[in-house]
C-alpha cells in the first residue's frame, strides 16, 4: 500500500500529499490493487499547468488515491490485469488523446472531441462530419448469421442508444451497446461555470437519480468549503434518496411486468411509483427532488406538516406494495420468464466490477450505504440479500427486497425528532485550494462517486462524475449472451442503465 | 387468479376526473409565478443575480420560463415580494416570447392554431424524442400513460414509428450526437405535423447552456408549435397544454 493515500468518503485531502509516482509504478500499484480483490472507483486523467496526470481512486473495504505523471500513452491495464479498467481506460483516450497501449478493445465512449487538442486517438474529426455512428461494429462471420441494429431512436418513450445484435437464428451470440447519443459536455461545463449552477447541472446528470447525483455534489461543496450539515438535514437527505430508490425500483418492477406481459401489476406499480415521486413533491415542490439538496443542508425544511404527510401515504401504500410484488412474484408464468434468463456469473460480475443490484444479484455485496456511510447510513440497518443467480429473478428479487428495507429505513427516519434549522440557499462560497475531494453514495442504481479537485486559487480544475451506469452497461452486454433476442427487452429492464448518466 | 382479483378490487379505480373536475397540487409545488413588479428593483436585480439559469431580467423584472428550472431561490431569496411560485400547473404557450412573462400570461387556447384542431383534436398521435434529456422529463411524460392520468382515453397517443405519427414531442438540449437522428425522425413524420419542445432543455438548453456539445434550442432547427416549460414539465402541464392545445 505504499504507494496509495488512504482518504475517506466525502473528506477533503491536499493535492500535495497524493502519491505522485512514476506510470509504471502507478499501473503495478493499481494491477496489485485489484488482483486482491479491489475495485476502480475512479480513474481519469487531468491537465494543469501543462502536465497531464492519472488519478485513480480505488476501493476495497476503504478508499485509496493514487497518481501519476502521463505522456501520450501508458501501458493499458485492461488486457493484463481486469476488465474493471476497460471503460476508465476508452474514456481517459477519448477525453485527454492519450493511448492506453495494448487496450484489447479501444473504441469511442461518447463521441466528442478531446478536452487537451491532441490528435484524435479514433481518428475522428469532430469539426466536419456527422461522427456518432461512425463505427464498425464487431461482427460475428457466417451464413447463418445475421445482425438487428436498435436505435439511437428507440420504440418508446426512452432515451437513445444504439444497440448491435449478432445473431444466430433467435440466439444472440454478442450484442454490442454503443452509447454517446446524450452527450452534453457535462463535465467540462462543470468547471467552467458558477458555483450556483453545479447543483442544477447536477440534478440533471441523471434525471432519475437527481437526489443521488446532486447529493455527491452538494457534500463535495460542504466538504471543500467546510461547512457542516446538522441531523435535520441529514435526515430529509437520507429519505430522499430512499424515496428515490424506491420510486424508480417500483416503476421497474412494473416495466418488468408488462415485458412479460403481466398487465395488472404493471399497471398497480406504475401508478405507485408516481406516489412515491408525488412524496418528492410534498418534501420539495418536484416529482424528482430536484431543488431539493443544497451546500450546507436542504432547500426545504421538512416541518411536521410533511412528516405527518409521508407517514400517512407510507401507512396507506405500504401493504399495497407487498400485496403487488406478492402478486407478480407469485406467479408461475412471471417465475417461468424471470428466472435463467439474462445470468451474469460472479466471476464475471467480479471482473466487470458491477455495483449496486446488478452486482448483489451476483453475489458481490458491496453497498455504498454499509461500506462508505454518508448522511444517516451508518446508523440504519443494512439489508442483506440472499437471491444471488445473477439472472433476471434475482435482480428483481433484489430491487423487491430493497424497496421494503427503503420503506422500513423511511419509517425510522420519520420517527427522529430533528427539523433542520433553516432552509439553506444557494451561496457562492471559497473552496480549500489545491485539495482533492471523492463523494460516494449508493444511488438506486448503485455506487455513484464525484471528484472534485481544486487549484491554487480554489477554482475547480477537474470535476470527474461517475454514474453506476459506467460499470453496469457491460453487464447487460453479458447477459445477452446465448440469450434469445426476444428476452432483451426483460434483460434491459431487470438493469434499467441510464443513458444520460452514462453519456455525461 | 383470486390474487388478481383482490388486488384490483384493493386497487380500485384510480384515473383522475381532471379536466372536468380541478386538480389541486401540494402547496410546495411551483407552477406559474407571480410577479410583484412594484417591488424593490434592488431585489429584483439581487435574485437575477443569484438566479443560476440566467432567466430573470434585472431591468423589467420580467422571468423567461424558457430557462427557469423552477427551483425556487427567487421566491426563497426575496422572501416572496419579487415572486411567489402559484401552484397552477397551466404553463404551457404557442411561441416563445409568451415563455418571458412579467406576471400576466397568455392564453393558450387563444394561441392555438385552429387548423390543428380541426386535424388532430379527435386523434393525435406523438412520436416522443429524446435528445439528451436527463430522462426525467421522458418519465414525466411516460407518466401519462399510467391509469392516473391515462392519456389514451382523450384520443392522444405516443407511438413507436415516426412514421404513424403526426409530430415529434422533443425533449432534452440536443446534443451534436443526436441532432441528425432528431432530424431524421422529423423527416419521417408525414405533414401536415406539429413539433413540440418540452422541458427547459429543448427550450433553451436547460441546465446545460453555454455548452459547446449542444443545440440548446429546439427552434433553431425546426419551427416549434408548442412550448411546454419545467424541469421537468408536470406531468398535468403536458396533459393541460396538449388538451387546450388540440381539442
Amino acid at each position: 500500500m505504499d504507494n496509495l493515500l488512504q482518504i475517506a468518503n466525502g473528506e477533503v485531502v491536499r493535492r500535495a500529499d497524493i502519491p505522485d509516482v512514476s506510470v509504471e509504478t502507478f499501473g503495478m500499484t493499481l494491477a496489485e490493487f485489484v488482483r486482491n480483490g479491489g475495485f476502480v472507483v475512479q480513474f481519469f486523467a487531468f491537465a494543469e499547468n501543462g502536465i497531464t496526470r492519472l488519478l485513480a481512486v480505488v476501493r476495497n473495504d476503504r478508499l485509496y488515491v493514487t497518481s501519476c505523471v502521463v505522456g501520450a500513452e501508458f501501458p493499458s491495464l485492461t488486457g493484463w490485469v481486469s476488465e474493471k479498467f476497460h471503460m476508465f481506460e476508452r474514456e481517459i483516450a477519448e477525453q485527454y488523446g492519450i493511448r492506453p497501449t495494448a487496450h484489447p478493445w479501444l473504441k469511442m465512449v461518447r463521441y466528442h472531441r478531446n478536452y487537451s487538442g491532441a490528435d484524435d486517438v479514433f481518428g475522428n474529426d469532430y469539426g466536419g462530419e456527422e461522427i456518432p455512428g461512425k463505427y464498425g461494429c464487431f461482427t460475428v462471420e457466417g451464413e447463418a448469421i445475421h445482425e438487428v441494429a436498435v436505435g439511437p431512436v428507440h420504440a418508446g418513450i426512452i432515451e437513445p442508444g444504439h444497440f448491435r445484435f449478432q445473431c444466430a437464428g433467435e440466439e444472440v451470440l454478442h450484442l454490442e451497446i454503443q452509447l454517446g447519443y446524450q452527450h452534453r459536455g457535462v463535465e467540462r461545463l462543470l468547471p467552467t461555470v458558477p458555483q450556483r449552477r453545479l447543483p442544477i447541472i447536477c440534478e440533471a446528470i441523471a434525471g432519475d437519480t437527481a437526489i443521488g447525483h446532486n447529493l455527491c455534489c452538494c457534500q463535495a461543496l460542504e466538504a471543500l468549503a467546510g461547512l457542516t450539515v446538522d441531523v435535520g438535514a441529514r435526515i430529509v437527505r437520507t429519505i430522499a434518496l430512499e424515496l428515490e430508490r424506491i420510486a424508480n425500483h417500483l416503476g421497474d418492477l412494473g416495466a418488468l411486468s408488462g415485458d412479460v406481459a403481466f398487465n395488472p401489476p404493471a399497471a398497480y406499480f406504475g401508478r405507485m411509483r408516481g406516489d412515491f415521486l408525488n412524496l418528492l413533491q410534498v418534501l420539495c415542490g418536484n416529482r424528482f427532488g430536484k431543488g431539493l439538496v443544497r451546500p450546507g443542508g436542504v432547500a426545504f425544511v421538512m416541518g411536521d406538516e410533511q412528516r405527518k404527510l409521508i407517514a400517512a401515504k407510507l401507512e396507506e401504500i405500504t401493504p399495497q406494495v407487498k400485496n403487488v410484488c406478492d402478486l407478480l412474484f407469485s406467479a408461475h408464468t412471471v417465475q417461468a420468464r424471470f428466472e435463467n434468463t439474462g445470468i451474469v456469473s460472479r466471476e464475471m460480475a467480479e471482473d466487470l466490477g458491477l455495483v449496486g443490484y446488478a452486482g448483489r444479484a451476483c453475489g458481490l455485496p458491496y453497498d455504498a450505504r454499509v461500506a462508505f456511510p454518508s448522511e444517516c447510513y451508518a446508523e440504519l440497518p443494512h439489508n442483506t440479500n440472499q437471491m444471488t443467480s445473477g439472472d433476471v429473478y434475482s435482480r428483481a428479487t433484489v430491487r423487491r427486497e430493497e424497496i421494503m428495507h427503503s420503506l422500513a429505513l423511511i419509517e425510522l427516519l420519520l420517527q427522529r425528532p430533528e427539523t433542520t434549522a433553516k432552509a439553506m440557499m444557494m451561496e457562492e462560497r471559497r473552496l480549500a485550494a489545491d485539495s482533492l475531494v471523492v463523494t460516494i453514495n449508493e444511488g438506486w442504481r448503485g455506487e455513484i462517486a464525484h471528484c472534485v479537485l481544486t487549484g491554487a486559487d480554489g477554482a475547480i480544475v477537474r470535476y470527474k462524475v461517475k454514474d453506476p451506469s459506467f460499470h453496469n452497461w457491460t453487464g447487460l452486454a453479458m447477459s445477452l449472451r446465448n440469450q434469445g433476442i426476444s428476452d432483451f427487452p426483460l434483460c434491459n429492464k431487470s438493469y434499467n442503465l441510464s443513458y444520460c448518466g452514462f453519456d455525461l | 387468479m383470486l390474487k388478481i382479483i383482490k388486488n384490483r378490487l384493493d386497487q380500485g379505480y384510480r384515473t383522475s376526473s381532471y379536466p372536468k373536475q380541478p386538480i389541486a397540487l401540494y402547496e410546495r409545488f411551483r407552477g406559474r409565478p407571480q410577479i410583484n413588479r412594484q417591488c424593490d428593483p434592488a431585489l429584483i436585480r439581487q435574485c437575477a443575480e443569484a438566479c443560476p439559469q440566467e432567466a430573470i431580467d434585472a431591468a423589467s423584472g420580467a422571468i423567461d420560463l424558457g430557462r427557469c428550472t423552477f427551483c425556487g431561490l427567487c421566491e426563497m431569496q426575496s422572501q416572496g415580494k419579487f415572486v411567489q411560485f402559484s401552484q397552477n400547473f397551466e404553463l404551457g404557450v404557442a411561441t416563445r416570447a409568451d415563455l418571458i412573462t412579467d406576471g400576466s400570461y397568455a392564453d393558450l387556447a387563444g394561441h392555438a392554431k385552429q387548423h390543428f384542431k380541426k386535424l388532430f383534436g379527435r386523434s393525435l398521435q406523438l412520436r416522443q424524442v429524446s435528445a439528451a434529456g436527463c430522462n426525467a422529463c421522458e418519465a414525466d411524460t411516460n407518466v401519462l400513460n399510467t391509469p392516473f392520468f391515462d392519456l389514451s382515453r382523450f384520443g392522444i397517443d405516443f407511438v413507436a414509428s415516426p412514421r404513424h405519427a403526426d409530430g415529434i414531442h422533443v425533449t432534452g438540449p440536443i446534443s451534436r450526437n443526436m441532432k441528425a437522428a432528431l432530424l431524421t425522425t422529423y423527416e419521417a413524420v408525414p405533414s401536415p405535423k406539429v413539433v413540440i419542445a418540452s422541458g427547459a432543455c429543448s427550450i433553451s438548453g436547460g441546465p446545460f447552456y453555454g455548452s459547446d456539445e449542444i443545440v440548446g434550442d429546439l427552434n433553431e432547427l425546426l419551427p416549434v408549435d408548442l412550448y411546454i416549460p419545467g424541469c421537468p414539465p408536470h406531468p398535468l402541464t403536458t396533459l393541460h397544454a396538449l388538451l387546450t392545445f388540440f381539442k
